[in-house]
Formats: C-alpha cells, sequence, structure tokens
C-alpha cells in the first residue's frame, strides 16, 4: 500500500452514524445475535449479507427499534445513533424511526393514493405546516425516490395500482419524505424483476449522496455493485465486516470466502 | 294397508334383498371373492337400495298428494250455497275431514261397520251423537252435504290406498328384480351404490334451495292473498297502523313499523359499533396474549346467551332503569318500561360481540406487511391504526356493520318484550314504538284467523323483513369476500 | 410546482436542525398522549362490554335463585272420614267423588289448630280469609295423597302445604305491606300472621323441587308452576334437530367439500347456505306455520314441528362448521387413500369423515345450543299460547302432541301480569343457561381433547 493510497483513504474517511456494541438479541429462548458489534458510517451504502436464518433482517430491525413490536424479542448491548443509545428509556421509538426509515422486503403501499402514501409520513410527524408545503414535499420525494415521472400526473390514483417495481420505488420515496437521516432497506429487491432491481439499485447509489444506507441482501452481485462496505453474517455471528471490496476479492475470514465462493449458503 | 305397513313390507324386502344379492354375486363366481368387481356387500346394498328407494319415493309422493287431489275433488261436490269465499270453504273442508275421520274412528271401534258408514244419513241418524259416543267431538249438528262429502271422502281414499298399496309393491318387486337380475361377477356394484350414495348427497344439500324456496313461496302466497283483500299502495304508504277497527276502517301501513324497526336497530348500533370496533381494535393490536386469552371469550359469552335472556333483561331491569332517570319522576320523557331506548340499549349489547368478533377478524386479516410500513416511518400505534389498518380494513368493516344491522333488523324476542305494541311515527327515542318483527308475532298469535287480512298482513310483513335482511346480506357478503379476496 | 421552486426549498436529506433523540419534542409528547387516549378507548370499550355481561350475569342470578326456594306451611291435617268418605266403605269412586272444596275446610282446621298451638290469635272472622294464605292447589295436594293412600283416613297427617305467591313473595321481599294495599288476595293483617307462623316455624322457605319437575300452573297460582315439562318438550325439540340436521348437514357439507364440481348450481347453494345463515329466525316460525301447519297439517304446538323449524334453523350453522372441519383435513390424506386405489367415496366415508368428526360434533353441539335457547319461530308455530300442565303420555304423544319448550315457557312467564312469574321466568333462564353452558363446555372439551394440528 502505497502513500498515495493512504491519502485518499483518510480523505475518504467518514463520521460514523451508528456504532453498535456488543449487542445480544434474544428471541424467547433463541439466541439470534450473538455479540455483533459493527460501525456504520455516514453517507455511505453498507451491505450485510449472510445465508438466510443468518440474523442479518435482525440486526437491521434492531437499528430502528423494530423488534419492539415483537412481543418476545429481547436486545441487549449499545446501539447508538449519532452518540446517543437508541435503546435509552428516553428514547420514544416513534421519534427514532422518524429518523431512521426503513423499506422492507415486499413493496407495501397503504391502500391509499400515491400522494397520500408519501404524505403520510410528513402528516404524523408535522413536517409541512400548509398544502403547498405538502404538496412539495410530495415532488420532491417521489424526484428523490426516482419515479416522478412515473407517476406525476396520477398521484390520487391508488399506489396498490403501480407496478412491483414502481411499488418499491414508492415506497422508498415514502421513506425518504420524513427526511431520516438513516435508511434501511430490508432485501428491497428480493420481490422485483431485474429491470425493476436495476433502476432500485440506481437510487440507491444516488440517495448515498444523502444518507447513511444500510441494505441486507441475498444476493452477493447486489451487494459488490451497491455498496462501499460490507458485513457478513453467519449463524447470528458478524463474522467479517470490511470493504466491499476486500470482502468480495481478499476476505480474512474462511467462512466468508466459502459464502462468496457458494459453498455454503 | 297403511303407509306404515307398508314402508316395513319395503324395509323387509329390502333386507331380503341384501343378504340375497349378497350371496348371488359370491356364487355367481363360485365363491372366489376375488373374480368379483366389488365387494359382497355392495352387491346387497344394490339390491337393497333398488328395491327401497323408488318404492319409498312413490310412497312419499303418494301420502302427499293423494289427501289434496281427494279434497280438492271432494270440494267440488260441496253446494256453493253454503259457503261464501275460499275462507268459509276450507272451514267446511276441515269439518269434512272431521266427520271422515270420525266414521274411521266409529268403525275401528267396532259401534258401525263399513256397510252401516257408507248408508249413513242425516235423516235417520244424528250423526253428531254418534260420533260423539266414540269421543269425536262436533262443533255444530253434521249437514247432509258435508256427511255426503265425507262418504265420498272415506270412500275415495280407501281405493287410493288400495292403488297406493299396489303401485308401491310392484315399483319395489320391480327395483328387486331388476337389481337381482343384474347381479353377476363382472357389475360393477360399487359404482352402481356409490351412485345412489351421491344422489343422496346431493339431495341433502339441494334442501338448503328448498328451504329457500320454501321461505319465498310461502310469504309470496299469502303476501299474494293479502293483496287480494287489502291494497297493497295502503300496506306500503300507509301511515297508520291500527288493524283494530273492523271493515274498512282497518289501517295496515307498514311505514310506523319500518320507523320503529329502523329507529331501534340504529340507537343499537350506535351502542355496538363503537363498543365492538374500539373492543376489536384494543383486542388485536394491544392486548397481550394473556388478556386477550381471557377478554375474548368472555366477550363472547355475550353472544351466547338467548335473546329471550336479553328481552326480559330489558323488560325488568333496563326498563325499570332507564324510567327511573327519564320516567315521571326524573326528567319526564319516558311513559312506561317499554321504549326505542329500551330494546336499542340491550339490542346494542347483544350485538357487542357481533361486531367485535367480525371487525376482529377483518382487522387481523390485514397484513402485517402494512403495520410495518407505516411503523417504520414513525407512526404511532394508533396512528397506525387509525391511518392505515382501519381504512385498509374498511369494506370489512362495513360488511361486518352491515351484517349486525341485518341482525338488529330480524331481531324479535327484545323488541316483543322491550319496545312495546303501539305502533308510533315519533322521534321521541324514550317513547314506546314497534317493529315489523314484533307484529309479525302479535298478528299471527291472536285469534284471528288466517284467511283474514289482520292474519295475512303478517305475511306481507314478512316478505318486507326477508327482503331487507336479504338484500342487507347479500350486499355484506359480497363486500366481506370481494375484502378477503384483495388479501388472498 | 416547477423546478426552480424545488431549488429554493430546504435541502432534502440533511436536516437543517440536528435533534437529540433523548428529548422527546412538543409534538412527540402530543402523539403520545393521542396515543395513550386511544388506547384508553379501546380498554374502556372492553371494560364497558365486560361491565354489561356482569350486569346481565348478576342480575339473572339475583331475581333467579328466588325460583327455586319457595315458601311452604307445615301442617298436621286430620283426613276426617265424616268429610272424606261418610259411608266409611273406603269405596275409591266415591272418594274421588269429594272435590276439593270437601278439603278446604281440613286445611282451614289444621292452620287453626296450628295457631293456636302456637299461641296466634286468629284475626279473621271468616275461614275463607284465613286460607288465602295457602295456595289453592294445596285442596288438590291433599285430594290427590287421599286418593292414593284411601287407608290413611282418619288419620292425622303432616303435610308441607304450598304458601301462596303472595305469602311466598313477602318471604322473599317481593311483597310489602304497601304493596298489598291496592292488592285484594292478601292483606297487611295476614302478614302479621305469617311473621307469628315463622317465628313458630311453621312457615319455612325451602328448595322448591316442584319448580325443576313441575308443570305450569293457571295465572292464578304461580307458586305451583314449574318447569319440567317445557323441559321435556325441548328435549324432544332437540332430539328431533339432532335426528334431521345432522345427517342432512354433514351429506351436504360431504356434497359442497368434497364432490360438488365447480359450476353455478353450487355457487348457488353456497350462496344461498350462508345468506340463510343470517335469515331473522323469525321468518323460519313463518315458514314452519305455512309449511308444517296451515300445508301439510301437522299438529301446531308439537315438539315435531318445532324440532323441524329449528332444523332447517340450525342446519347452515352445521353445514358451515362441518365444512369447516372437512376443510382442514389435509389433502394428503385423501390422495393417501386414492393412491392405494380406494374410490373416491370410499377415501370420504373411510378417511376424512372419521378425521373431521370431532370438529363435526363441536359444530353441531353449538348449533343444538343455538336452536335449544331459540324463542322466537316457536312463538309463531303455537308453542306459546299453550299451557304445558301435563306431562305427554309415551313417546310418540311426545312428539305429536302439544307441549311448551323451556324459552317459550319463559317468554309465557314473563307476558304473565303477576310479578310472581318474573321469579319464574328467571328461574327459568338459570336453567335454561345451565343447559347451554353445559352444552357449550362440552363442546370445548371435545374441541381440546381431539383437536388435531396438522
Amino acid at each position: 500500500m502505497n502513500d498515495m493510497t493512504k491519502i485518499e483513504r483518510a480523505l475518504e474517511m467518514k463520521d460514523m452514524k451508528i456504532s453498535a456494541k456488543n449487542v445480544q438479541v434474544y428471541y424467547g429462548d433463541t439466541h439470534a445475535i450473538k455479540d455483533v458489534s459493527v460501525e456504520i458510517e455516514d453517507k455511505t451504502v453498507t451491505a450485510f449479507i449472510g445465508p438466510s436464518g443468518c440474523g442479518k433482517s435482525t440486526f437491521l430491525r434492531c437499528l430502528n427499534r423494530m423488534n419492539d413490536t415483537i412481543d418476545i424479542c429481547r436486545v441487549e448491548g449499545d446501539i447508538l445513533l449519532d452518540g446517543e443509545d437508541i435503546y435509552d428509556k428516553r428514547v420514544d421509538p416513534v421519534q427514532l424511526r422518524a429518523k431512521v426509515g426503513m423499506v422492507f422486503q415486499k413493496p407495501n403501499p397503504f391502500p391509499k393514493s400515491i400522494y397520500d402514501n408519501i404524505a403520510y409520513g410528513p402528516r404524523i410527524h408535522g413536517l409541512a405546516r400548509n398544502k403547498a408545503e405538502l404538496d412539495e414535499i410530495v415532488e420532491k420525494s417521489l424526484r428523490r425516490g426516482a419515479i416522478w415521472d412515473e407517476v406525476k400526473d396520477r398521484l390520487h390514483a391508488p399506489g396498490t395500482g403501480l407496478s412491483g417495481g414502481q411499488q418499491q420505488r414508492l415506497c422508498i420515496a415514502r421513506a425518504v419524505a420524513t427526511e431520516p437521516e438513516v435508511l434501511l432497506m430490508d432485501e428491497p429487491c428480493s420481490a422485483l424483476d431485474p429491470i425493476a432491481t436495476a433502476q432500485v439499485e440506481e437510487l440507491i447509489d444516488e440517495l448515498r449522496q444523502s444518507y447513511s444506507v444500510v441494505i441486507v441482501t441475498h444476493s452477493m452481485q447486489q451487494a459488490a455493485r451497491v455498496s462501499q462496505k460490507t458485513a457478513f453474517f453467519h449463524l447470528g455471528n458478524l463474522v467479517e465486516y470490511d470493504d466491499t471490496t476486500k470482502i468480495f476479492t481478499n476476505p480474512e475470514d474462511p467462512r466468508t470466502e466459502s459464502y462468496i465462493t457458494g459453498r455454503i449458503g | 294397508m297403511s303407509a306404515f305397513w307398508l314402508l316395513m313390507i319395503i324395509l323387509a324386502l329390502a333386507a331380503v334383498g341384501f343378504i340375497l344379492g349378497r350371496s348371488r354375486a359370491i356364487s355367481s363366481v363360485q365363491g372366489d371373492r376375488r373374480q368379483l368387481h366389488s365387494l359382497p356387500n355392495y352387491y346387497g346394498f344394490n339390491v337393497a337400495m333398488l328395491a327401497f328407494v323408488p318404492a319409498v319415493l312413490v310412497l312419499g309422493a303418494w301420502v302427499i298428494i293423494q289427501p289434496m287431489m281427494i279434497s280438492s275433488q271432494v270440494s267440488t261436490h260441496i253446494p256453493a250455497a253454503l259457503y261464501e269465499d275460499a275462507g268459509q270453504l276450507n272451514l267446511i273442508m276441515s269439518d269434512v275431514k272431521r266427520v271422515a275421520e270420525g266414521l274411521d274412528v266409529a268403525i275401528a271401534q267396532g259401534v258401525m261397520t263399513a256397510d252401516e258408514v257408507s248408508q249413513l244419513d242425516t235423516e235417520t241418524t244424528d250423526v253428531r251423537a254418534v260420533l260423539g259416543n266414540v269421543g269425536v267431538a262436533l262443533g255444530s249438528d253434521v249437514d247432509p252435504s258435508v256427511l255426503k262429502a265425507a262418504q265420498e271422502m272415506r270412500a275415495k281414499t280407501t281405493s287410493g290406498n288400495l292403488f297406493m298399496t299396489i303401485v308401491v309393491l310392484i315399483a319395489a318387486a320391480a327395483g328387486f328384480v331388476m337389481a337381482f337380475m343384474q347381479t353377476h361377477g363382472d357389475f360393477r356394484a360399487r359404482n352402481a351404490v356409490e351412485g345412489g350414495v351421491k344422489a343422496l348427497l346431493i339431495a341433502a344439500a339441494s334442501i338448503a334451495i328448498l328451504t329457500t324456496i320454501g321461505i319465498v313461496l310461502s310469504l309470496i302466497f299469502n303476501t299474494i292473498s293479502f293483496f287480494g283483500m287489502f291494497p297493497a299502495s295502503d300496506f306500503l304508504f300507509g301511515l297508520t297502523w291500527s288493524p283494530e277497527g273492523r271493515g274498512g276502517s282497518e289501517h295496515l301501513g307498514i311505514l310506523p313499523l319500518l320507523w320503529g324497526t329502523i329507529y331501534i336497530s340504529i340507537v343499537a348500533l350506535l351502542v355496538a359499533v363503537p363498543i365492538g370496533l374500539f373492543a376489536a381494535v384494543y383486542l388485536s393490536e394491544y392486548a397481550s396474549r394473556t388478556t386477550r386469552a381471557f377478554a375474548k371469550p368472555l366477550l363472547e359469552v355475550l353472544a351466547g346467551i338467548p335473546t329471550i335472556v336479553y328481552g326480559l333483561f330489558a323488560l325488568t331491569v333496563v326498563g325499570p332503569l332507564l324510567v327511573n332517570f327519564f320516567g315521571a319522576d326524573g326528567l319526564g320523557w319516558m311513559q312506561g318500561a317499554r321504549s326505542v331506548m329500551t330494546a336499542g340499549l340491550v339490542m346494542g349489547i347483544m350485538l357487542i360481540p357481533f361486531v367485535s368478533s367480525l371487525s376482529d377478524d377483518i382487522i387481523n386479516a390485514v397484513p402485517q406487511a402494512m403495520r410495518d410500513g407505516s411503523y417504520g416511518l414513525g407512526a404511532t400505534q394508533s396512528e397506525t391504526v387509525k391511518q392505515v389498518v382501519l381504512p385498509a380494513a374498511l369494506p370489512g368493516i362495513v360488511g361486518a356493520i352491515l351484517l349486525a344491522a341485518s341482525r338488529a333488523i330480524g331481531e324479535t324476542m327484545i323488541v316483543v318484550m322491550g319496545a312495546g305494541a303501539a305502533a308510533r311515527l315519533d322521534l321521541n327515542p324514550f317513547e314506546a314504538m314497534t317493529t315489523v318483527t314484533a307484529k309479525i308475532v302479535s298478528q299471527l298469535t291472536g285469534d284471528s284467523d288466517f284467511a283474514s287480512p289482520e292474519a295475512l298482513v303478517a305475511f306481507a310483513l314478512g316478505m318486507t323483513l326477508f327482503l331487507l335482511t336479504l338484500g342487507l346480506n347479500v350486499l355484506a357478503l359480497y363486500i366481506v369476500r370481494k375484502y378477503r379476496e384483495q388479501y388472498e | 410546482m416547477s423546478d426552480a421552486s424545488l431549488q429554493n426549498g430546504p435541502e432534502m436529506g440533511a436536516p437543517t436542525t440536528k435533534s437529540s433523540i433523548l428529548q422527546l419534542d412538543q409534538r412527540t409528547k402530543k402523539r403520545n398522549a393521542a396515543e395513550a387516549r386511544f388506547r384508553a378507548y379501546g380498554i374502556a370499550a372492553i371494560a364497558v362490554g365486560l361491565v354489561f355481561l356482569v350486569v346481565l350475569i348478576s342480575s339473572i342470578i339475583f331475581k333467579g335463585v328466588g325460583a327455586f326456594q319457595q315458601s311452604f306451611i307445615t301442617l298436621d291435617v286430620e283426613l276426617l272420614e265424616s268429610k272424606l268418605d261418610k259411608s266409611g266403605e273406603r269405596d275409591i269412586e266415591k272418594i274421588k267423588k269429594v272435590t276439593t272444596f270437601g278439603y278446604s275446610p281440613l286445611i282451614e282446621n289444621a292452620l287453626k289448630a296450628a295457631m293456636e298451638e302456637a299461641g296466634i290469635e286468629n284475626p279473621f272472622a271468616k275461614g275463607k280469609d284465613l286460607r288465602k294464605m295457602l295456595s289453592s292447589g294445596a285442596a288438590a295436594d291433599l285430594r290427590r295423597f287421599v286418593i292414593a293412600n284411601p287407608d290413611r283416613i282418619g288419620d292425622t297427617v303432616q303435610f308441607r302445604l304450598l304458601a301462596s305467591s303472595r305469602v311466598d313473595g313477602y318471604l322473599k321481599g317481593r311483597v310489602t305491606r304497601e304493596s298489598l294495599a291496592r292488592d285484594k288476595n292478601l292483606t297487611p293483617v295476614h302478614l302479621d300472621v305469617v311473621d307469628q307462623l315463622k317465628d313458630a316455624g311453621v312457615v319455612a322457605k325451602s328448595f322448591n323441587l316442584g319448580f325443576i319437575t313441575g308443570a305450569d300452573a293457571s295465572e292464578s297460582r304461580p307458586e305451583q308452576a314449574g318447569i319440567g315439562v317445557s323441559m321435556l318438550g325441548s328435549l324432544y325439540m332437540m332430539l328431533v334437530v339432532l335426528a334431521c340436521a345432522l345427517p342432512i348437514g354433514v351429506a351436504a357439507s360431504i356434497y359442497l367439500e368434497e364432490f360438488a364440481p365447480q359450476n353455478w348450481i353450487t355457487d348457488l347453494i353456497e350462496v344461498n347456505i350462508s345468506n340463510l345463515a343470517a335469515v331473522p329466525s323469525i321468518v323460519f316460525g313463518i315458514l314452519g306455520l305455512a309449511v308444517f301447519i296451515q300445508f301439510a297439517h301437522l299438529p301446531q304446538s308439537a315438539p315435531l314441528v318445532g324440532g323441524l323449524v329449528l332444523t332447517l334453523m340450525t342446519l347452515p350453522t352445521i353445514i358451515i362448521s362441518t365444512r369447516a372441519s372437512l376443510k382442514s383435513v389435509p389433502p394428503s390424506i385423501r390422495e393417501a387413500a386414492l393412491g392405494v386405489g380406494a374410490s373416491k367415496m370410499q377415501t370420504v366415508f373411510h378417511h376424512v369423515l372419521p378425521l373431521a368428526m370431532p370438529g363435526i360434533l363441536t359444530g353441531t353441539i353449538i348449533g343444538l345450543a343455538q336452536a335449544l335457547g331459540e324463542t322466537a319461530p316457536l312463538l309463531l308455530i303455537g308453542m306459546v299460547g299453550y299451557i304445558a300442565s301435563n306431562y305427554p303420555g309415551g313417546i310418540i304423544e311426545g312428539f305429536m302432541s302439544p307441549n311448551s319448550a323451556m324459552p317459550a315457557q319463559i317468554y309465557e312467564w314473563a307476558k304473565r301480569a303477576d310479578p310472581a312469574y318474573y321469579e319464574r321466568a328467571w328461574g327459568g333462564i338459570i336453567i335454561l343457561l345451565v343447559f347451554l353452558m353445559t352444552m357449550n363446555i362440552i363442546a370445548i372439551i371435545l374441541r381440546r381433547r381431539f383437536e388435531r394440528r396438522w
């Protein structure tokens, strides 16, 4: 490694957005996440990869306390967002989730119009003072979701009437509309066809300008295409976490290598 | 021979047929059962089935049709001078039947021989006294033409029964012989028997259709004869209900009854829908597993309590309680214990579990992904329920409310006991009013005979009720079905 | 909205104010308050529902238990030969000729004697007034005893005779001196006597077996009315329902679930069944009246007719639950049977039906419970006007001769003017609910015991 690259790397060093230390998650008696520590950078796409049931989605859902909605789930350890513990007693998960938005595996537009789908978050969080502002937020969000051109003529048509890829981009736009700082994406492309997947991946790359994006994915190619950092989970453990290029070209852990080369999965 | 003994004979024939058919099948393959197409029992059942079923069908049809045909034939012989309308003819015909039955009893007790009976004459014998002696009491002396008709009825019944016996026995024997001749090792007995069983299953399934047809026909015929005596427009648009008035002064307008029905239903729904809906939301979205396991069955107990209990509850508990507050000693709005409020309140209590368990099912059908989407955006639970879950479940909930409304409209005991008997077009909910169902009961349990408009109006009311609830049900079931398809 | 205005807006994704998640902002506090309110509404709704249940159950119990207790007056009655058998021949026919009027003086004498013994002054000039404390059926009880035991004539026998319903009501707190002011059946003076008799132990309340086993009585003798006969009427009706609804319901469900082709006729039947399940019960009463009574001339008020009407009413319920339990048998069972060469019919009857049986029975019991409590259709086929005062003679008579049924009997009592009958009606409800509860518990046990998770 020469000096030049060192300088480049130093320039690329960014703020830590989320830092998790010694996180343990239990589902009833099952120990689902075992002692995971990870630092997630701002304005970066971080990918979580690993075989099914390895805990990557569970860990992702800890980052905005979505696991609170499951009765039997218990989280231990510290997860800091900008240095503040999100599991602190004083934290209202509702306020947290406004900052840490989430996009789900299956597109889940509400059975409302496209406009109302986007406006839902801003409305509940009171982000718009009047109708004009709300209109503005909706348009901006749809543009950010790269779907504005496709739906601008039918904002009041039901969101459920869109195609799968459009629905997912609508859901991303919906998540963006609350002005989050972090976007969590739980296998956002697994229910989409290749063309829609390409569109969403392109969108994720653009979102990196403004947000810290964490994406759980099944597909290693996708992780390689969209992410700068990659974490490999296996059986509830974080096996390896490093730059994406490093993970895919020169993994340190033999398990990572086996997974990437298709021997476990 | 009576139908009962005929039935016994056919049964015996079928039993014999089973044994013979079975053994014939076995002997046709020299006792090697493996050569048979079907198990030996199937051959037996096949013979029994063919001997029994056609004969019983003939027997059943005959038993139902013969009395109708005979009485219509005999009634043509009743002199027209004796009656003015169909209702009187009916009364005379029931006298004829009674005399005919009495004569049968007399023969059975050995008071008279069959010949004596057929030569009986009102001139020479006091028929009423004779029948009174054998224990058949008649309301009046027997008219000669009635006696003649009764004798004719007896004669026709006797010959009809003879024919019936012959025809039924021929049918049974023919079926027996045919099936018995068929019986051979290659005969597909199992398929034949299963075909028969399947026909039986179809018959059972079509009973549901027959019930509906029965309901519709009995309502239609009686409604038509009601409209023959009473103008339909007065019934449908009349503002007064007072059947007590005789002759031309009677008013049978349905509007006050419909108003009472709808008013009480609205009060009931105002009680049941908010409570039921909030209970359902709490149980499905908030309650812990233990709370749910405890509260849900308890609420559903309310649904298992018979309506008569609610009726008595309205009459003796809720009514007097309301009178304490709103009666003469309190606000002075209420005259007696029976009122729209009494019935509506109690009916509302009854409907709470109905609304809550239907809505609970529907809310649970909303996919979890919807809720996750909303939580992921930072919505609170109540915001999620109000702005995502309930709007998504709305069609289903509307369907549930329509079903509850149809229940409320058709409810009888609570309104009979809690709402009062006076038909009124009034807005005061503490006034006694009456409903369609309550009037059906009072018109059909009174002393008036079935042929009078006062009784027949009940069928027209029933028709209205049936159409109203059917419309609501069809609409509700359609909405709920569409709703479920959306999320499947 | 133009792109120009867009650029003037705050930059997206880079919130201008960094807020700490450790501090609740004003809006979140408000939203959390709304959340708490909403939650409270839910709890309130459930609480209101449960309060209704508690009020309902407790008023049933408070108002109904009285019916299981009855006031009796214990008297030593001298069965005078001079009154009951003047000839002294003990000829049963002659003894039968003595009507209840002949027995009344005996009771009167016994009551006077009992009062004298207890040192109670008789305030009444006429013996008739004194007798008002006893049920008018008491003399009939006495007569029945004498006819059954003619040899006891001349002896002094101890009888527990029913007190009149007003006396009973006084002991239960229903009748007060004020309420008797407008009552011609009893005067406050009687109550003074009753108080003293109670102290002397002549009048006492005890368990009322007659209410459970007895027959209905006329309107003026609520103390004698019992629910036994109508219970039997209900039993016969349930037998009819069970015998008709179970086989027809199961057969119909098997056809619809296993054999029916997907066509419009099947659709029609299915829509029909779900609609029939929601048709008001009174409409079934109209059907029963028109078809079974007017058209088929079956006897009015007979349990057979009631049973048939209730069969038609419960059939949809049974069909719906039976189909659900047939559906819950996994297709793999059917495939396994078909795979070894069983015919479709054999598959259904040998494998699917036995596996679905517990569910079918549970549904049937619940349907029966629903039918047992149903009143409205019975009103129209004449089961309410009928006074069920005699037990049916035999089984055929039990089905064919007029009778009442439990809910109809309760309604009949609730209609009567005497408030003593309200107590009977609530008592009847307790018995009815005990039956319903038992049936539901059996259904729950069946479900727990045999429920199979595939």
